[in-house]
């Protein structure tokens, strides 16, 4: 199979516009959530969110009219408006701008969603109950459709290979890079433009996901505490939105161009759990599993891993499963290794998580540092596993593997190294 | 421009996301101001927000320019 790089990088999280910025903070150890400011959030049990802050650009804040015409922007939900900024940025970092119909046939995109146009559906519900159907706008299906965010960069880019999206809810961003990276090595495209985008930041979300007792509800006065994987206090997830978009490439194409290459995807894993539709089964065997599957097809043992960005959400269940599973699978190599959670910073941006998480883990390797584990001040459970509290740490990063789980029980690991020189 | 112009104007603008100076009586939505055939959809559904009133689909299909919205508006508009 041809071999599959990283040359592009692109972001918009909760903590800033852009993948430097982004990564800065995450490296200071801040937080990326706020009381929700942009509806009624009286009547909520979750009054937190970890929003994507709104500006003119500067300070890392996200002005959508640098990468979606306003009159676009009033047809499509934000996943898509996100989705279209961090591709951009991607694209213009791998510095690939298609413009033969060779190279454009030859370059793809899959950026999926969890949920998609969320919020434009609840409203256009209320719309039909409210006005009858003819105030129904032509374009309410396609600014909602998951596809779309694919759609509209395919169309902004002139990007004509494959035009697909991924939707496994929470394990989305990660599938999508994974599977982007196997139509390369089988030859379907020479560079795919590959993520997660979501935006599910809004009553209908907060209230759903209230209901399935997912969310944090214990830090509304103390938003920036609320994301505490591994802690004894952890109460749930705290929601982000926003976009994480990679250029993947076919190494020879990547280097006749001379495209500056961050690391390779060696091994992408996928399991299914079998057992609830949120739950995970509770001896993260569906985990376990597919980190076991990444690591063979990467040809790799488990202590030649360096570092695991983890699902981690932040969950009172999830958290302990996921690190039962890592500590099965390294067995003795527990102890070399640093695993963290990058959503204490950035909140779960569902969809996306995979996305911008796998971003995370291949920036350790280029900067030899791994990311913390912010507000973990008392570990719930006693591990050998270095769960790099607080502060980041530098140390030599070869090998990284990103975990991401999801509703369904479906589950992906993908695992990045360094191109050696 | 009568009052009804003015209007159908700043909606044009508005919707199509183009300069004022091109929204003129005979610019078509469609040959001049970029418009596709959903963006055409969306301004017949403002229009009818607008001016209050319904503007059937045999109706619609014969409003491809600036003043033809104007013209059937000035016509039909109930506010």
């Amino acid at each position: 199979m041809r071999r599959v790089v990283v040359t592009g990088l692109g972001m918009v999280s909760p903590l800033a516009c852009g993948v430097e910025p982004t990564w800065k903070r995450i490296l200071n150890g801040e937080s990326g959530a706020r009381r929700i400011e942009s509806f009624d959030v009286s009547d909520l049990q979750t009054k937190i969110a970890c929003t994507v802050v709104r500006g003119d650009g500067t300070n890392g804040s996200f002005n959508p009219d640098k990468w979606m015409e306003p009159k676009d922007q009033r047809k499509v939900d934000d996943f898509i408006i996100f989705g279209m900024a961090a591709a951009g940025q991607a694209l213009d970092d791998a510095n690939w701008h298609p413009e033969t119909e060779e190279d454009k046939c030859a370059t793809g995109t899959m950026i999926g969603s969890g949920i998609g146009g969320l919020n434009g559906i609840a409203e256009t519900a209320i719309l039909l109950k409210e006005r009858g159907p003819r105030r129904v706008s032509p374009f309410f299906i396609p600014g909602r459709l998951i596809n779309l965010a694919s759609g509209y960069v395919s169309i902004a880019h002139g990007l004509k290979g494959p035009n697909h999206a991924v939707v496994t809810a929470c394990s989305t961003g990660a599938h999508a890079v994974g599977d982007a990276a196997r139509l390369i090595a089988l030859g379907d495209a020479d560079v795919m433009v590959a993520g997660g985008a979501e935006s599910p930041i809004s009553r209908i979300g907060i209230a759903g996901f209230n209901a399935a007792r997912a969310l944090s509800t214990g830090f509304n006065d103390t938003p920036e505490k609320a994301s505490r994987p591994y802690d004894k206090d952890r109460d749930g997830f705290v929601m982000g939105e926003g976009a994480g978009v990679l250029v993947l490439e076919e190494l020879d194409h990547a280097r006749r161009r001379g495209a500056r290459i961050y690391a390779e995807v060696i091994g992408y894993g996928l399991s299914g759990d079998a057992y609830h539709i949120t739950s995970p089964s509770p001896d993260g065997d569906g985990g376990f599993r597919s980190m076991l599957a990444a690591l063979k097809r990467a040809g790799l043992t488990p202590s030649d891993l360096d570092y695991i960005n983890a699902h981690g959400t932040s969950t009172p269940l999830g958290d302990e499963i996921e690190l039962g599973a890592v500590e099965r699978l390294l067995g003795n190599a527990a102890s070399k290794v640093a695993m963290s959670s990058t959503k204490s910073s950035t909140g779960h941006l569902l969809g996306a998580a995979g996305a911008i998480e796998a971003i995370f883990a291949i920036l350790a390797i280029r900067d030899n540092v791994v990311p913390p584990t912010i507000n973990l001040d008392n570990p719930s459970v006693e591990t050998a596993i270095d769960l790099v509290p607080h502060k980041s740490k530098e140390r030599e990063v070869n090998v990284t593997l990103s975990n991401s789980f999801g509703f369904g029980g479906t589950n992906a690991s993908v695992i990045f190294r360094r191109l050696a020189s | 421009m009568s009052d009804i112009g003015e209007r159908v104007k700043k909606i044009v603008v508005e919707h199509l996301g183009v300069e004022p100076e091109k929204v003129v009586d005979n610019a078509s939505f469609i040959d001049d101001l970029g418009a596709d055939s959903l963006d055409t959809v969306e301004l017949v559904m403002a229009f009818e927000e607008e001016f209050g009133c319904e503007i059937p689909d045999d109706a619609a299909e014969t409003i491809l320019t600036v003043g033809d919205a104007t013209k059937f508006l000035e016509k039909n508009a109930k506010s």
